[in-house]
């Protein structure tokens, strides 16, 4: 049933919070369907972009994915293991061959171990080599592969610059030669001019080492830079999934349009000329999402039947998912393109 | 040509530490005129901040120090003004909003009482009027039913809706410039466009002049009338918004501009990062601070620092070599 074309496939996976009151009985008040039935395959080798708004479910994606989060139901295979069901031995295989980078560097390396033992840690969980020594070889090694002076070893975080502390979590994701890594916006804490060095630098192990990315970002801009597909969450759930160029130029679902309009352009005439849909208010609370189609509170051309019915997922044209009523509905085309 | 606003000269922030002298704003110069829109570009560190809050005396001192400049607005020197004569400036003339709203929001108080004690000090109104204005604020800057959300407390505001009433704060007392310190940095790209667009609605119907900082170089193409691009607390260019796109001449612009993907274009090919990190501040400027991670750079960026050079109408860059036919100057 699986495609060897895919390492990663993921079926109708969700992740739901309980909401409790009290500190002791900890009565269930509600539920926060952070991901609600989400399912994607990644190619070998493949960069898929995750986009949308703050709280739309993207990081809880990527981290139900890995299991750091015990998913609420799905399956998710990553090369040929299903990690949701792996237990001990297993759960440890699966994780040296799937890895997270995380959005903040500064948050995300222990402040009081030094750069030897952050980089050493992934070999010594999964016992990759022999010896201690062996292991600081190996994070030497590392360090100079993502650009960082191997005779800083045995630095403290708190020594290094932002930029600088992204390489070095990237260096820790790479210790246990994984083949799939989940990027949780790793350049959005970063100046625009260390951005590029670190997009840069992901995009050159990929190609060294053949891996496979989920990088989930808010800046529509690099995702199109380094993406070959995208798809777009709203909500918990997939609103759009296409080819990257497919995406940006012919985005089908009004979300995707609206996010799209909102980035600017870095040319003045380009940005002042162009036509903006202006989404208004903010993404609804995931206590309580919308009936039907979850977007339809905020969407410009919403119809009665969007409030009413979840709209199909289906694909649009050749490798292009959408859920949307309007679209392929020659009523409502007018309206879409207006 | 009238006067401008504000007009800025030779303004030098530093901050004593224990690590040594840190030199955050080194010398900068520039001006505001009435209702314009100056958008003041920069990584971290560059000083933007620093020298805007410096302006209306927010620097805390000690550690900080303003050591020289001045800073003419409508004639008079905010840098020579007593601590009470600025509480007048402040909010009353120059306004000041900030990136992360849930911080300069008071949690504990309810955003209704917040907003009216600028109206009561600056205009003097009684409780009831300022109220009333409140609301009549907060619906000018789009927040829905805002005579029940007076009452509310800044956490049960979104992102969004706190900045925005941080922006009503800011144009209580209508003054004449807003200075907006990466006011949608924090937010999704939705509701950034929200917000620009705000403030540009605003800016025309009450002929502020506004000061916006970022480091998004798209932000700025879409809504200011001139830029400042900063780097380790100098101006180093400085021009009309279309003409700094059409032909950025500092190379820290040219580096910063294509380092930028593009959400309109296809991709060619990687991205052209700059090489090194900005320059420790610590550390007394000697020569050009851009020449170690400049791909022009030749002996001279070395020894002194350029100033400021026309280089076209309203143009200027500190740069010795021309970048599009590699003169030096």
């Amino acid at each position: 049933m699986t495609d060897p074309k895919f390492l990663v496939e993921v079926q109708e996976l969700k992740k739901h919070f309980p909401v409790t009151r009290g500190l002791i009985l900890q009565r269930r008040v509600g539920v926060v369907r952070a991901v609600d039935g989400v399912s994607f395959s990644i190619q070998r080798g493949e960069t898929l972009g995750m986009v949308g708004e703050s709280g739309c479910g993207k990081t809880t994606v990527g981290r139900t994915m890995l299991g750091l989060y015990p998913a609420t139901s799905g399956s998710v295979v990553i090369d040929g293991d299903d990690i949701l069901h792996a237990r001990g031995r297993e759960m440890l295989k699966i994780r040296r061959k799937a890895q997270i980078i995380f959005q903040d560097p500064y948050a995300s390396l222990n402040p009081r171990w030094t750069v030897n033992s952050i980089i050493s840690e992934p070999m010594r969980v999964h016992k990759l080599f022999a010896s201690d020594q062996d292991r600081t070889e190996r994070a030497k090694e590392l360090m100079g592969l993502v650009g960082l002076n191997p005779n800083l070893i045995n630095r403290f975080p708190h020594e290094f610059s932002g930029g600088q502390r992204q390489r070095i979590g990237i260096a820790r994701a790479l210790a246990s030669n994984p083949v799939f890594i989940v990027c949780d916006e790793p350049i959005s804490a970063l100046d625009v001019s260390i951005q590029a060095q670190v997009v840069n630098l992901l995009e050159g192990l990929q190609d060294q080492f053949g891996l496979t990315y989920l990088f989930i970002a808010h800046d529509l801009s690099m995702v199109r830079h380094i993406c070959d597909r995208v798809a777009v969450l709203y909500l918990g759930v997939m609103m759009e999934l296409a080819d990257r160029d497919e995406l940006y130029e012919n985005p089908l679902h009004p979300y995707t349009r609206a996010l799209l309009s909102a980035v600017p352009i870095p040319d003045p005439r380009k940005d002042r000329a162009r036509k903006r849909t202006i989404l208004t208010g903010d993404v609804p609370s995931p206590l309580n999402p919308p009936s039907g189609c979850r977007f339809h509170t905020r969407c410009p051309i919403a119809m009665e039947v969007c409030s009413q019915e979840v709209p199909q997922w289906r694909e649009a044209a050749s490798n292009h998912w959408v859920a949307c009523h309007a679209v392929g509905n020659p009523a409502w085309s007018k309206r879409l393109d207006a | 040509m009238a006067e401008p606003l504000l007009q800025v000269t030779d303004l030098k922030t530093l901050f004593h530490t224990p690590e040594g002298t840190v030199h955050a704003v080194n010398g900068i110069s520039f001006h505001l005129r009435e209702g314009e829109t100056v958008a003041v570009v920069g990584e971290s560190g560059c000083g933007k901040s620093v020298s805007m809050m410096s302006l209306l005396r927010l620097i805390p001192t000690p550690p900080g120090e303003i050591s020289s400049g001045t800073a003419l607005y409508r004639g008079d020197d905010l840098l020579r003004k007593s601590e009470q004569e600025m509480e007048d400036v402040r909010g009353r003339e120059i306004s000041m909003i900030f990136q992360d709203p849930m911080t300069s929001l008071n949690p504990v108080l309810t955003i209704g009482r917040q907003l009216t004690e600028a109206l009561r000090v600056h205009l003097g109104l009684s409780q009831e009027e300022a109220e009333k204005r409140a609301v009549q604020l907060l619906e000018q800057v789009g927040i829905p039913d805002p005579a029940r959300r007076l009452g509310d407390y800044p956490h049960q505001f979104s992102g969004g809706m706190r900045q925005r009433v941080m922006i009503a704060m800011a144009l209580s007392c209508a003054p004449s410039v807003l200075i907006a310190d990466e006011p949608t940095t924090a937010l999704d790209v939705t509701i950034q466009a929200q917000i620009v667009e705000l403030v540009a609605r605003l800016r025309e119907t009450l002929h502020m002049a506004i000061i916006w900082i970022t480091h998004d170089l798209g932000v700025v193409a879409g809504m200011a009338d001139r830029v400042l691009v900063m780097y380790a607390g100098y101006i180093v260019e400085e021009a009309e918004v279309q003409d700094l796109y059409d032909s950025p001449s500092h190379p820290y612009t040219l580096a910063l501009l294509a380092a930028l993907p593009r959400v309109d274009r296809r991709r060619d090919q990687r991205l052209k990062s700059i090489p090194g990190a900005p320059p420790n501040l610590l550390v007394k400027p000697h020569g050009c601070p851009f020449a170690p991670r400049c791909e022009f750079v030749i002996e001279k960026c070395r020894e002194e620092n350029p100033p400021l050079m026309n280089v076209g109408k309203d143009h200027t860059s500190a740069c010795w070599v021309a970048v599009t036919t590699g003169l030096h100057r």
